[in-house]
């Protein structure tokens, strides 16, 4: 699904990403952990798309199945491979929302308030001009708060929080928990969550934990989860755990490593 | 609450939106557009330049009686001793009033065969707005279309015809100003120039001489229009002149809500604008008045584009009275505007809520006066500058408490937001407050967009152009919901067009 190729980045005048290479396929979720600094947020933006965040080498591919043309979107199943095809694209060559209408969510490590826009507004709009770009009809208000209802039943999130303007005067938790209820509403293929976890008490991490199993644990989708904790990766379980130093990816193992981590240190592991 | 129902709402909120804007471009689509006359027409103009002789010809061809003639002749004679005013921070140069038509009826314009004749531009801006097809024609002028596409879109004449029969009922008058100075001239006399005096500033008295036609409203006592009031159900007036007038009157108790203006692009061949707006307020009266300016703000050189000055004053008169002005100002090269309210009446309340937008070369210069003269009168002021391109955008606004106003109480409110580093965003506040038991706050911010939030935005799937209109609308959003729904949705749409190419 994404192919991560000596991936080389700027931020400003400093370079941060060191030629990292990355490879997720279908159905398999990541978990990057690694020391402050080393170039994890730098990794997410960079792969979103994030204007300033100049890419100086390196490749990355995304391939992604999805409708041969022409098929009726009504009978259409994504967890089929009948009537669809693999697409693959060049990542780097694309705009922002382009990666985004292609499937790519980032969830933010510090989600963004924008005052006078209420969630229901931001997330009908940013749907609706996703489906646009795939060549879909827009959802109408009352499928998609149909929608929006279901998927923030799922992370137990009022309603009322999504009429409110998006994520301003939300807590920690809420934003984090908001970027979950977004990613059910988006659902995309991938979703590259940062520090989703940061910021949870106890309760709410099981019910993002439990949101993001039934949201992206399906063959056809995978996740990259930056953490810190074991905690996170006990509720979701990971196939496999990277270790990202110095903008570059200088560990890779199963669970146990995530363990492994947590009770040696990034020094003596990864040394 | 039921999301079927909220929905059906919103859906319907949007077709009222489309037929008031459609319904009203159609009435100025018959009046001139973009390419103004052409020689083979029959013209009923007075010569160019403005004399008394002009004043004469404009009360004459409106079959006026003596007395308004004569306060038209007053006014012209004032106006020639006076100066253009130079305090507001605009520039535009010296404009040559001999060289302008003062009176031409307009009655026809270039007949075009379908809408490949139309400016591609103006049709790319129909899109956006979202106008259907066949109003587009109407809007356009296409041969034929506006009968077809009215009558198929929605019957105008018999809603129209409806909705008077309605308002007759309820006992409002809602005419052409030239129709109630002939019908009500006592009512008209004895408010016109009431509220801003013939000698208030240099563009109110012109507009006193030769001011084209407007709007008469009177909503008498303890009556609730039972209609929003927008100029075009009075069908047979045009109103976008050049030298508008309306006056509103409203009785004891009484409330009214009026709208003015068009989200589509508007053109006229006149480039100076004048309107003059007087609204009375008696006790416990209400008067809302929301207004959406688009008129043509110059291409992305600056060149052309209308220079609009308008004096907009309400006069809170009667105790526990409101006055409430609500502006989304888009268009024009220049903008003069201040629409103030004077609050005389114990308890009266005013209120400014605006949004002004400009790009490229254009020039804002708005805000408002609240003139506190009744005890307990509070005002609230929301202004919501956004510039883009190399536009100057300034809010002045004017908060004044008289000897005798105790407890006085007024809230402002100015937030800037800037797009680019190439234009200006300037605050220029004036408190005058002479009875020490008055509150009188004032907030005002600058900001500009973020990249963290372009960048959140564009990540969920918005475009560059999408992200930006969906901030600014954010931004504005105070404002925006003080709007009557059907001017609510287009506005929105507006702020997004208008800023169009300022990004990137
Ligand atoms: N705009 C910038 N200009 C210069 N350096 C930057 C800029 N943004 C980030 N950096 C630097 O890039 C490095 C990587 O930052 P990044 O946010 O990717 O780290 P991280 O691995 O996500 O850390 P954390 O675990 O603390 O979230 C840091 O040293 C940071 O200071
Ligand atoms: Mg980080």
């Amino acid at each position: 699904m994404l192919k991560i190729e000596n991936l080389q980045a700027n931020v400003g005048v400093t370079q941060i990403l060191n030629g990292l290479s990355l490879t997720i396929n279908a159905g398999e979720i990541h978990a990057i952990m690694g020391p402050n600094g080393a170039g994890k947020s730098t990794l997410a933006y960079t792969l979103g798309g994030r204007p300033n965040y100049e890419v100086t080498d390196g490749s990355v591919s995304f391939t992604t199945s999805v409708r041969a043309e022409p098929v009726d979107a009504q009978t259409d199943d994504p967890s089929t491979s009948s009537g669809r095809t693999d697409q693959t694209l060049d990542l780097l060559d694309m705009d922002p929302h382009e990666r985004a209408a292609a499937g790519i969510f980032l969830g933010f490590q510090y989600p963004v308030e924008i005052p006078g826009v209420s969630n229901l507004q931001f997330l009908r709009e940013s749907l609706n001009a996703q489906r646009k770009v795939r060549g879909e009809d827009p959802l109408s208000g009352a499928e998609f708060i149909k929608l929006a209802k279901e998927k923030a039943g799922l992370l137990k999130m009022d309603m009322e929080m999504l009429k409110r303007a998006v994520n301003v005067g939300f807590s920690g938790g809420e934003k984090k928990r908001n970027e979950m209820v977004q990613m059910g509403i988006i659902d995309p293929k991938l979703a590259i969550l940062d520090e989703t976890d940061s910021g949870l008490d106890i309760d709410a991490l099981r019910i993002v934990g439990d949101g993001i199993n039934s949201i992206m644990r399906k063959p056809d989708k995978a996740v990259l989860l930056i953490t810190h904790y074991q905690r996170l990766l006990d509720l979701v379980k990971p196939d496999f755990v990277h270790v990202l130093a110095n903008g570059k990816i200088v560990k890779t193992g199963g669970p146990e490593l995530a363990l492994e981590l947590e009770e040696h240190g990034y020094e003596a592991v990864a040394a | 609450m039921n999301d079927k129902v909220l929905n059906e709402e919103q859906r319907r909120a949007e077709e009222r939106a489309e037929m008031n804007a459609e319904a009203q471009a159609a009435a100025d689509a018959a009046s001139t557009y973009e390419h103004g006359w052409s020689s083979d027409i029959e013209q009923d103009f007075a010569e160019k330049g403005l004399t008394e002789d002009t004043v004469r010809f404009i009360s004459g061809k409106k079959g006026e009686p003596e007395w308004m003639l004569d306060w038209r002749l007053k006014a012209f004679r004032m106006w020639e001793k006076m100066e253009s005013p130079d305090w507001a921070k605009v520039n535009f140069p010296a404009i040559d009033y001999q060289d302008a038509y003062y009176y031409a009826e307009p009655k026809a314009k270039p007949k075009l065969n379908s809408l490949d004749e139309v400016d591609p531009e103006i049709l790319r801006i129909y899109e956006k707005l979202g106008i259907p097809i066949e109003e587009q024609k109407v809007l356009a002028g296409v041969e034929g279309a506006r009968k077809v596409a009215v009558d198929a879109v929605f019957d105008s004449v018999s809603v129209a015809t409806t909705f008077r029969e309605e308002l007759e009922s309820a006992g409002v008058i809602f005419r052409s100003i030239s129709e109630a100075i002939k019908e009500y001239p006592d009512l008209v006399k004895k408010y016109l120039g009431k509220v801003v005096p013939m000698k208030d500033n240099y563009f109110a008295t012109l507009n006193c001489a030769v001011f084209s036609d407007g709007t008469f409203v009177y909503i008498p006592k303890g009556v609730r229009c039972p209609m929003e009031l927008s100029t075009y159900f009075r069908i047979n007036a045009e109103n976008t002149g050049q030298f508008e007038r309306t006056l509103i009157v409203a009785d004891e108790g009484s409330y009214v809500s009026y709208l003015e203006g068009c989200t589509a692009p508007m053109r006229d061949e006149n480039q100076l604008h004048a309107a003059v707006v007087e609204l009375v307020a008696m006790d416990d009266a209400e008067i809302k008045y929301s207004t959406v300016q688009n008129w043509y703000p110059g291409d992305e050189n600056g060149k052309g584009g209308i220079y609009n000055f308008v004096t907009k004053r309400g006069l809170c008169q009667g105790k526990n009275s409101k006055i409430s002005w609500t502006q989304v100002e888009t268009g024009s090269a220049v903008t003069w505007k201040y629409p103030s309210c004077v609050l005389n009446g114990e308890n009266s309340v005013g209120e400014f809520y605006s949004v002004a937008l400009t790009n490229n070369y254009q020039q804002a210069d708005t805000g408002t006066k609240m003139i506190h003269n009744g005890k307990n009168t509070r005002s609230t002021i929301i202004s919501k500058g956004i510039s883009a391109g190399k536009s100057d955008n300034t809010y002045r606004g004017l908060v004044r408490v008289g000897a005798n106003a105790e407890n006085v109480r007024n809230f402002t409110q100015c937030d800037s937001l800037l797009l680019g580093d190439q234009c200006g965003a300037h605050t220029v506040p004036y408190i005058e407050v002479k009875n020490p038991t008055a509150t009188i706050e004032h907030e005002a911010t600058t900001s500009k967009i973020s990249d963290d939030q372009m960048f959140y935005a564009q990540q969920r799937g918005l475009d560059e152009e999408e992200a930006v209109a969906l901030i600014v609308n954010g931004f504005a959003k105070e404002v925006l919901k003080e709007l009557p729904m059907e001017f609510a949705v287009e506005a929105q749409k507006l702020l997004a067009i208008s800023l169009e190419g300022s990004v990137g």
